[in-house]
């Protein structure tokens, strides 16, 4: 029982994570086409702007600061690299974003060193919130879901409620007619793809400390947003939104599950101490993300929710 | 940028001037970035260290050493490619420690080198990859091992649990490679004899070096209902283990091999006062010489980032000089047989180089946390203290070995 | 209809220029192979030589897939890893020496690497060449992360965090060929290169070829033409995987290791920087690619520690300004040169290679300050006896000036070529 409360409230927050990264690149690919493979990047800038910042003032600047700062860098990027790439077909965007990843994580090495630099929790968040058969959940993680809510709320009243919010959502399957209709689609673009990556230094900013701020940290989030984007579906921020909390659960489910193949599959005869049979549920975690980005490929090209396959 | 590089610097720098005249070269093949890039780079300094000693004391039979790192991101392949490296460069000893994955990759490489290029042999001086198997099945003449293995501190561990009534519940997590099994399998024998009525209620291994957040694993931990938690994580793992416990909150005490980790006892902070152990062949509180204390106030004072814990590298580099000495000769194979059956009166105590094996016997010292002690750790105001009884004399902790050392011919 | 003929037979390649343009080349890069042992290199050279002649074939056999069949994949390690663990295992099949494996010479493994890495790709293909473009590629993503993440588990397969490492000499000799000493395996490199470069070659004269490239750029009339596309596509895709697994066992025998980190995504980025800046147009381009990259990567290290920087900027740069990659850039040259307007054209380029290379003066000692300041040793960047601080106002004109001046250059010539008429 025990198990299965943490491993929701983990698996909730982990996704909801996800989703602060993902849904900023399923606006991107969605209108632009560009599987943004320097998404990841801009999330370890976050981190590692909140640690400059919280360095130089506190944690409660960086939190607003540390996004706004990613989200100009973000919108330099489009504005003299995309767009000028984009006439090269999207191999060359995609190539170019490939590029950037390499070379921010480079910038980051250059800047704060190879190794994990020492991002701490503020200290007014660091205590335990409440305590469940035996063990205390931390303040922090709490604090972590409360943001992330609050960033989705913002999100779909920025999206549902808002004119610009109109103009982004026509342009996400529109984006000719859009145009046509006088709208400076470019500037859309570029303000899409700088909230986009605003929305990843955010996530950045509050899982750097928790985790680990390290020049890997965007590899290692990357392929995981990828499967994020996919598996919900092009242009539809709903699936986003389902596939960030099924994978935040699936993989917090997995790692809790200490049964091996052979108690699983009993009835086949399978043997424990068999190179099969050992394998245990919990080594399969890291596995999951991306087994079921491709059967979903292979099976559902369109996504959980999308409206057109990818 | 920080106090951390700057020491660090100011060393190589020192290094680098004397390398223009060094003689007797030393490669320093372990990770210097990544996740486990501080692991490394504690060694390291270490060595810079204790290779400027010598240096300064007239070097080794006349000759400068030098000691150069080599980057291996803890992958056995790069370790490969930076050993050809360092042997194209000059390098006649290897330093390596960090990830027996690595180093049972470079004993069998070492191996072929030197069949395959007589004359031009070099030694592997390991000073923390403790798999048993490298002094017992896997056994090689190139391989000398000064970090007492995975076998013989486990047996320290499981000899404090035996005198511990209150355990009853013992939970295994490591490493999922050759030296986290072989701790998991140390640790399910040696309790099974020592204390047959414990009961392992969870033996897990996770992947190296790649875990964020071991909170899903605490709560394991915590579920299993278990009084004491052995491990031999190191390195970030064991630093984020510790995080992820202080976390929690929960006070279940960790038996370890390297809890002495960088950042691994102020993750914990007072948490770790009698709930953190670490069996090691030497801790800086324990009593010695003034040189003694000197030398950790001189490496704190250069590292600051840091803490005197690689007292093994002191030892190897000293052993070679020892050894060197008497061969009067800094060759590889001479060094090598002046070295077998060597004893080193080191600071805490007598070692000896066993010949059989080529597995340093020393004291074992086991120790916790606490708040009365000489010297902290990073950097905060806890440090290690000896248990009663910790000491474990090198005779006491010796444990058999199955090598057949095939040996080169004598010069 | 005899005219139109007699037209074809006009357009056709002279006996002379089917020498030059397809026997030529190949003449002249087995002679420069044959002749690198008289040099007497180093040991380092052998290491160096020996890892370029990996990544020339698995570079080329990317290229099958990326610049001849049109396909991205981010996972193309996969079957240079799979194709190189069961040759590590074949190594040690061989060193057991039960039934057939006994006879069995190590200098014929990279055989057992196309065969393994061609299997995996059919089997991988099947369902990942269904779909071309993005698709395509995030399958290939996905597949590589699966693969890589799954090896984790079987340990007898891929031995884990250890890798599985294996002794070459073993097995019998020949061509007299010990298989020890590092002279021993050039010429193990320099025979599957050649082998391998010619057949890849050859390969793209088939119709098969033929049919790849013209997949890529239309599918639709394929179809229309009687072929299925997806087949064309699963057949390139196997032979691509194939040679891919054949590099892989050279480099099984060349470090006598295989660890999972080789099906990871970094070796398959690396492949594909590699094919890209030399050039996926062009059959030499991954080659150029993969000698260049392979030099800069261990020797440019010893020089620089911001040498994944300056890779990641010729990546970009080359992804903006030159699509063609570093293999059009020369052929470009070349071109202009031999055509009408030599002298006009090389006037500009004087300019374009005066802008850029104050460009790239700037940006070198930017860089190399600047990873001195954030190392914090005190260093100075001392090129040809300059003394360069990041306290200095010099330094910072170094930087500066050149940049300004240079990208002042750039444009003035970009401004030529649109005023230039079309």
């Amino acid at each position: 029982m025990e198990t299965i409360v943490f491993a929701l409230l983990n698996g909730v927050i982990y996704g909801l994570l996800l989703f602060m990264l993902s849904s900023g690149l399923t606006l991107i690919f969605s209108m632009m086409g560009v599987l943004n493979f320097a998404h990841a990047s801009f999330y370890m800038l976050g981190a590692y702007f909140a640690f400059t910042i919280m360095g130089a003032t506190s944690f409660w600047i960086a939190l607003f600061l540390a996004p706004v700062l990613v989200g100009l860098v973000g919108a330099v990027v489009e504005r003299y690299g995309l767009r000028r790439v984009h006439a090269n077909g999207h191999v060359a965007e995609l190539l170019f974003t490939f590029g950037l990843a390499y070379l921010i994580e480079e910038i980051v090495k250059i800047f704060y060193g190879k190794t994990a630099v020492d991002y701490k929790i503020p200290s007014l968040l660091d205590f335990p919130a409440f305590t469940i058969y035996g063990a205390s959940f931390p303040a922090y993680r709490m604090f972590m879901l409360v943001i992330a809510i609050g960033m989705l709320i913002g999100l779909w009243f920025l999206l549902k409620k808002t004119r610009a919010g109109l103009i982004i959502q026509a342009a996400l399957t529109h984006p000719h007619m859009v145009g046509h209709l006088g709208h400076n689609v470019p500037l859309i673009f570029m303000t899409v793809f700088g909230i986009g990556c605003a929305l990843a230094g955010l996530a950045g900013v509050i899982a750097g400390n928790i985790f680990v701020t390290d020049p890997a940290m965007a590899v290692q989030m990357g392929p995981i947003v990828f499967v994020v984007v996919v598996v919900g579906g092009i242009g539809s921020l709903e699936g986003a939104f389902l596939a960030s909390i099924l994978i935040g659960l699936l993989q917090n489910f997995a790692v809790g599950i200490s049964a091996s193949f052979a108690d699983i599959f009993w009835f086949t005869g399978l043997s424990p101490t068999s190179e099969i049979g050992d394998i245990t549920v919990s080594s399969l975690a890291p596995v999951l993300p991306f087994l079921l980005l491709v059967l979903m490929l292979i099976f559902r090209p369109r996504g959980l929710m999308g409206e057109q396959e990818l | 940028m920080s106090i951390k590089t700057a020491a660090l610097a100011a060393a190589v720098s020192v290094v680098a001037v004397s390398s223009a005249m060094a003689d007797v070269k030393f490669a320093f093949i372990d990770p210097l970035s990544g996740p486990m890039g501080p692991s490394g780079e504690a060694g390291y300094t270490s060595f810079l260290l204790a290779a400027e000693h010598i240096n300064a004391n007239g070097g080794v039979n006349g000759e400068q050493i030098e000691v150069k790192g080599y980057d291996n991101k803890v992958n056995p392949k790069e370790s490969l490619v930076q050993l050809q490296k360092a042997i194209d460069d000059g390098v006649r000893y290897i330093f390596q420690g960090n990830g027996s994955s690595v180093a049972a990759a470079i004993i069998d490489a070492v191996n072929k080198h030197n069949q395959r290029n007589p004359g031009d042999e070099v030694l592997f001086f390991n000073y923390a990859a403790v798999t048993p198997d490298f002094t017992n099945d896997g056994c090689s003449f190139w391989h000398f091992r000064f970090d007492a293995h995975a076998d013989m501190k486990m047996a320290a561990i499981t000899d404090y649990i035996q005198g511990q009534d209150d355990i009853k519940k013992v939970y295994l997590i490591g490493q999922d490679y050759i030296f986290g099994q072989a701790v998991a399998a140390a640790a399910e024998s040696q309790l099974k004899e020592k204390r047959p009525d414990i009961e392992i209620v969870g033996n897990e291994l996770h992947p190296l070096a790649k875990v964020k957040d071991f909170t899903p694993y605490i709560q394991k931990i915590i579920s299993s209902g278990a009084d004491a938690v052995i491990t031999g994580n190191w390195g970030a793992d064991m630093q984020l283990l510790m995080k992820a416990a202080a976390e929690s909150g929960s006070e279940i005490p960790y038996f370890t091999f390297y809890g002495g980790s960088l950042g691994a006892v102020s993750a914990l902070g007072e948490g770790a006062i009698d709930r953190l152990y670490q069996v090691t062949e030497a801790i800086t509180n324990l009593d010695a010489s003034d040189e003694q204390y000197a030398l950790i106030e001189e490496y704190k004072q250069r590292f600051p980032e840091y803490d005197y814990y690689y007292h093994r590298a002191f030892n190897a580099l000293n052993m070679f000089k020892q050894a060197a000495e008497t061969a009067g000769s800094n060759d590889p194979i001479p060094v090598a047989f002046a070295l077998e059956g060597m004893t080193y009166e080191e600071p805490y105590g007598t070692a000896t180089m066993r010949a059989d094996d080529h597995q340093l016997q020393q004291n074992l010292y086991i120790s916790t946390v606490s708040k009365d002690v000489k010297y902290g750790v990073d950097n905060i105001d806890l440090g290690w203290k000896l248990l009663d009884g910790g000491k474990i004399d090198a005779a006491a902790a010796e444990q058999p070995t199955t090598c057949q050392m095939e040996r080169p011919e004598k010069p | 209809m005899s005219d139109t003929t007699q037209s074809y037979q006009n357009i056709a390649p002279s006996g002379a220029a089917k020498f030059r343009q397809r026997i030529l080349p190949f003449a002249v890069f087995i002679a420069i192979i044959l002749l690198i042992p008289l040099t007497d290199p180093s040991r380092t050279m052998y290491a160096l030589m020996h890892q370029m002649a990996i990544y020339i074939v698995f570079a080329v056999a990317y290229n099958m897939l990326l610049g001849k069949g049109g396909m991205l994949s981010f996972g193309h390690a996969v079957y240079f890893g799979l194709g190189g663990y069961l040759c590590m295992h074949a190594m040690n099949w061989i060193a057991d020496g039960t039934g057939i494996w006994g006879s069995f010479p190590t200098f014929f493994l990279p055989i057992i690497g196309f065969v393994g890495g061609g299997l995996a790709a059919i089997v991988i293909g099947s369902f990942s060449t269904k779909r071309s473009g993005t698709t395509f590629a995030m399958i290939s993503l996905g597949v590589a992360e699966l693969i890589f993440a799954g090896a984790f588990m079987f340990d007898s397969l891929f031995g884990g965090e250890q890798g599985i490492n294996g002794d070459r000499m073993n097995g019998p000799e020949v061509f007299g060929l010990s298989m020890g000493p590092q002279s021993d395996i050039y010429w193990f490199m320099a025979f599957w290169t050649i082998l391998a470069v010619i057949a890849m070659y050859a390969f793209t004269r088939t119709p098969l070829g033929r049919l790849s490239e013209a997949t890529r750029d239309n599918p639709q009339r394929v179809e229309f033409i009687g072929y299925n596309p997806q087949r064309v596509r699963w057949l390139v895709f196997s032979l691509s995987g194939a040679f891919a697994g054949l590099a892989g066992g050279m480099s099984a025998v060349n470090y006598e290791i295989f660890t999972p980190e080789a099906l990871s995504l970094i070796p398959s980025g690396f492949v594909l920087i590699m094919a890209y800046v030399g050039g996926i147009t062009y059959f030499v381009g991954p080659i150029m690619g993969a000698i260049l990259l392979t030099y800069m990567s261990s020797m440019m290290s010893d020089f620089t520690e911001a040498w994944l920087l300056y890779l990641g900027l010729m990546f970009v740069l080359i992804v903006m300004y030159a699509p063609r990659g570093i293999a059009g850039i020369i052929f470009g040259i070349w071109d202009g040169i031999r055509g009408p307007n030599a002298g006009e054209m090389m006037r500009k380029w004087a300019v374009q290679l005066a802008g850029g290379l104050l460009m790239l003066i700037g940006l070198i000692v930017l860089v190399e300050v600047a990873v001195r300041w954030s190392n914090g040793w005190g260093e100075a960047f001392e090129p040809f006896g300059l003394h360069f601080t990041h306290g200095s106002i010099v330094t910072w004109i170094v930087i500066i000036v050149p940049l300004v001046a240079g990208g002042y250059l750039l444009r003035l010539a970009g401004r030529e070529k649109e005023e230039m008429p079309a």
